[in-house]
């Protein structure tokens, strides 16, 4: 799985050369894409449900339980849901890292920001 | 030492601080004074978002406002954190990727337009203003109650800060001090949160405390107790909200829509050297941001239970050292109604005690007998808190005017050396105006702050996302959608704030959503308008789809920039 073709195409983009590794990487790229949407989706469903869901729509009937001495709902609201804001983006970034690797589109090759 | 030398001291070290970065990190380059030469490291780069996110309002008023508003509170906490989600999932990376220098470029470019950069440029002029006149005042402020100077030579002095590093350093200069502010900023802010925490509870970590025992042998928690005083004075349960739901939720896709929109947060993505950086400074700048947000609410429960405990039915004689200290300010009152010389706290007519929302962050030190020296921490920790996002915002503004209103538009023929030279000038010019507002505040500053993120919502964040998730929106889609959503939140806040405020109540809203909620109906219409709109029009011509093609994957980035 060489980043090569893709770097290559991305820089240029001119139709008449590399026609077969063009297909080949816009195949990959469409995949890769769905694969990006797909993830997207199930962690902006957990976003949503949270933030949306427990801590303003359900909050009122969470509250009857306890959660450490809060009312669960209003500790979602007030506190659980940045924990889990900040989990959110560093699981995209994981997972998605993996997802690049797999169909060859991630920018690792490139100058180390370190 | 005096209290008042000490913060003397402590400001002034800081502003040495701030200036010497500036100096050091000098712009060279339009890519220096851009976006700091795209080379900043992801963690760099998180905290320098965290400081230019976290204003003069995040610092001293927000755990005021949810001391007050209890439950109902939870909108700002949700909004301004679960916005990063969206930025970080949706925005930032694609963005690091087209590669460029501002948000206008980003919208100019994928709707092959100059009408939609320029429309683009109209909304973040818009935001970013009303933004920073608050940020102004913020400064003259803290310097008005710690130094005891006039709130004019507050703003000049912070003016002059702001200029030598924003207009010499650029982005370059803003991102190494907003590292320096961040430091700062949160270490006043948690020093007197884990001594109050102390001192209510014995817990020493405030995000604990808030859920434990108040240390007074009643056995309640901190919020029962709250919840059982406020009943008892007439005021609603500290963990219940008082607003309806579907306006909770509506300011809160406001805020949070708004968060991921604001181009000064966005722009700070443009300076990580890659795609995969992109997103993960994005959640290190949440993480740091998070410290001070999950605190807030802690302190605000705090300092609304301390305050009831020491000041309700006290002798005005035996009122706490820092009631009398902060009376002269203004922010405490009272007015002995039944001359029993007792001080009486509710939430009837019967009330005597007058509270203003920023006193539960600044007396802080004072309520937990802290030593001067702390007082003059957050002192400098306010400072910081609103010249860093002041300075992030004024290089948004000049950023836009020297390079998408006069090189990508006006003067295409201006060399680099001349761009950067404008790009001076207007961020001069624009320290200035904010200046102005800081010294003279148009009377609704105060009010249009949080519709910045309303705006935000309605115009620029609607575009982006669909320039990146659609091939098929076109130029007129985007104009017509960013176009409808400004001018319909612009409206509809403009008409209930200031032509007809007494109409201002929930039975005259359309939907019951506030003014403040009202820009996610905006991001709404605009979405369904640039669609609609795009339908009736041909598709993007071919290089544009090949654009977002290419924005849409991550390897190429560091490449591509250095063209």
């Amino acid at each position: 799985m060489s980043e090569q073709p893709y770097e290559h195409q991305s820089e240029n983009p001119s139709p008449h050369d590399h026609n077969d590794q063009k297909t080949l990487s816009q195949k990959n790229a469409a995949s890769y894409w769905q694969a990006n949407l797909r993830l997207l989706a199930k962690l902006l469903a957990i976003w949503f449900a949270l933030s949306f869901g427990c801590g303003i729509l359900l909050v009122d009937w969470l509250d009857q339980f306890t959660f450490f001495g809060f009312k669960l709902g209003f500790w979602i609201a007030q506190q659980g849901a940045i924990y889990v804001f900040v989990a959110l983006i560093f699981i995209y970034a994981w997972r998605i890292q993996i997802i690049e690797r797999q169909y060859g589109v991630d920018d690792d090759a490139e100058e180390s920001s370190v | 030492m005096s209290t008042q030398l000490l913060t003397y001291l402590f400001v002034g070290a800081s502003f040495a601080l701030y200036i010497g970065i500036a100096i050091w990190s000098r712009a060279g380059s339009t890519k220096d004074f851009y976006v700091a030469g795209g080379g900043v490291h992801p963690v760099v780069n998180g905290m320098a978002t965290a400081a230019d996110w976290m204003s003069a309002a995040s610092f001293i008023s927000m755990a005021g406002i949810i001391s007050f508003m209890g439950r109902d509170g939870s909108v700002y906490l949700l909004g301004w954190t679960g916005g990063y989600v969206l930025l970080a999932l949706l925005l930032a990376p694609y963005l690091r990727k087209f590669g460029r220098f501002t948000v206008p470029d980003f919208i100019g470019e994928r709707y092959y337009s100059k009408t939609a950069r320029i429309v683009a440029v109209i909304c973040l002029i818009f935001v970013s203003f009303t933004y920073v006149a608050g940020q102004m005042r913020g400064v003259g402020i803290v310097f008005s109650r710690f130094l005891e100077v006039e709130v004019e030579t507050g703003v000049i002095i912070g003016m002059a800060v702001v200029f030598m590093y924003a207009v010499l350093g650029g982005m370059k200069g803003i991102t190494y001090t907003q590292v320096a502010q961040y430091c700062v900023l949160i270490f006043a802010y948690m020093v007197p949160a884990i001594f109050i925490s102390i001192m209510i509870t014995g817990n020493p970590i405030p995000q604990l405390g808030f859920g434990s025992e108040v240390a007074d042998g009643s056995g309640l928690s901190v919020l029962e107790k709250l919840d059982g005083l406020l009943s008892d004075l007439g005021f609603g349960n500290y963990t219940e909200g008082s607003k309806s739901t579907i306006d909770v939720f509506a300011i809160t896709a406001a805020l949070m829509f708004g968060t991921a929109g604001l181009p000064h947060v966005l722009v700070r993505f443009f300076t990580v050297p890659k795609v995969s950086d992109a997103r993960k400074s994005a959640g290190y700048a949440l993480a740091f941001i998070a410290i001070l947000y999950t605190t807030a609410p802690a302190v605000a429960s705090f300092a609304r239970l301390n305050l009831v405990d020491t000041v309700h039915n006290t002798s005005y004689e035996q009122a706490p050292q820092w009631f009398s200290n902060w009376e002269n300010t203004g922010l405490v009152g009272w007015q002995d109604k039944n001359n029993d010389g007792l001080m009486q706290y509710s939430a009837g007519a019967d009330n005597e005690v007058t509270i203003d929302r920023d006193i539960m962050v600044l007396a802080n030190p004072e309520i937990a007998n802290l030593p001067g020296w702390v007082i003059a921490l957050v002192a400098a920790g306010g400072v910081a808190a609103a010249l860093s996002t002041a300075a992030g915002l004024l290089l948004v503004i000049s950023s836009s005017v020297s390079h998408d209103l006069l090189k990508q538009t006006l003067m295409p023929t201006i060399t680099e050396k001349q761009e950067l030279l404008f790009a001076r000038i207007a961020a001069a010019v624009a320290v200035c105006i904010a200046g102005l507002f800081g010294i003279y505040p148009p009377a609704f500053v105060a009010q249009v702050v949080a519709f910045a993120f309303g705006l935000a919502a309605a115009s620029l964040f609607p575009a982006i996302l669909l320039g990146i998730f659609s091939k098929r929106v076109n130029k007129e889609g985007a104009i017509a959608g960013m176009l409808l959503g400004l001018v319909f939140t612009f409206s509809y806040i403009v008409y209930f704030k200031f032509v007809s405020p007494e109409l201002n109540s929930a039975e005259h809203w359309w939907l019951g959503i506030s003014p403040e909620g009202i820009g996610f109906i905006g991001m709404l219409l605009n979405i369904g308008v640039a669609f609609g709109v795009s339908r009736f029009y041909a598709p993007p011509p071919a290089e544009v789809q090949n654009l977002v093609d290419n924005i849409r994957i991550p390897s190429g980035a560091a490449i591509a920039q250095s063209h």
